[in-house]
């Protein structure tokens, strides 16, 4: 496995590097909105990416409330933090694409909002995992999980139920792509997919390495004399 | 005008990207140490088990 890491982090930077050279090269620059547009090769994947590792949340989660297992609550934490990070990549991509196009930053529509929401309560479940100590945290979160994975399809879907100024969906819209930029597009999350999954992998031994830390300093704590231990 | 704000999505995308990766980094680093310290003899037994 250590070897196998640094090679399929060579191949990612590969990929994103040539998924850069997609996105600012290749795709055709758009009529109306110009090189602007080509923001929406980071901004979408990005969504989807995070979209992504959040169903990785619910079912590591679903999974933890069922079977107990420490692996699941590891991957489902690794899996919200990652996504976080996407999610909030997606959040500032957005306003800086519409400011030259709407002409302002944000609105509060139904896609903004839902997205600023869930973003939110991903957030929350991350300070749930770091900032409270007891033995029922990791069942606790899972159970906001859940309720963060239930924005998910809100969220994909309200430019579909509402009226909003956000464009109408990619893929299963009614409006058409050109093909070069829907290669840029599908190059790019590919990317983002294979970038998040070495951050999570990267971050995964990092959490269990904090693991085996803390299970030593409990062991040590209980092997030392009194007063000696330090947690 | 608009390439400042593709230039600026893209920087943010990258500086958020590699500001996160840097967290990861610092927060191993700083579990290394802690290892070290916990390798010391009167705990050596309980931490066998570490990876190094």
């Amino acid at each position: 496995m250590k070897r196998v890491f640094p090679i399929l982090s060579v191949l990612t930077a590969t990929l994103l590097i040539y998924a850069l050279y997609q996105a600012l090269v290749v795709a055709p620059t758009e009529q109306t909105m110009g090189d602007v547009q080509r923001i929406f090769y980071y901004h979408v994947p990005s969504a989807w990416t995070a979209f992504i590792l959040f169903f990785v949340n619910f079912g590591a989660s679903i999974l933890y409330l069922i079977k107990r297992r420490p692996a699941a609550d590891m991957v489902a934490l690794v899996s919200a933090e990652v996504g976080v990070v996407f999610l909030l990549v997606n959040l500032v991509t957005g306003p800086i694409w519409a400011r030259p196009v709407w002409g302002i930053w944000w609105t509060w529509d139904w896609r903004l909002t839902s997205t600023l929401v869930t973003w939110l309560i991903y957030v929350s479940y991350l300070m749930l995992r770091r900032f409270s100590s007891g033995g029922q945290t990791p069942t606790l979160a899972a159970a906001l999980a859940v309720l963060g994975a239930l924005c998910i399809p809100f969220v994909y879907f309200s430019i579909w139920f509402f009226r909003t100024q956000h464009p109408q969906p990619v893929i299963g819209g009614d409006g058409s792509i050109d093909p070069r930029m829907m290669h840029a597009l599908l190059i790019n999350w590919l990317a983002f997919v294979c970038f998040a999954f070495m951050v999570c992998w990267s971050r995964y031994r990092l959490e269990k390495l904090q693991r085996d830390v803390n299970q030593a300093y409990a062991m040590a704590s209980l092997l030392a004399p009194h007063g000696s231990a330090r947690r | 005008m608009t390439n400042g704000y593709l230039f600026a999505a893209y920087a943010a995308t990258w500086i958020i990207h590699i500001a996160y990766l840097g967290t990861i980094v610092s927060r191993y680093s700083r579990l290394k140490r802690e290892i070290g310290e916990l390798k010391k003899p009167a705990v050596t037994s309980s931490v066998s088990s570490l990876r190094s």
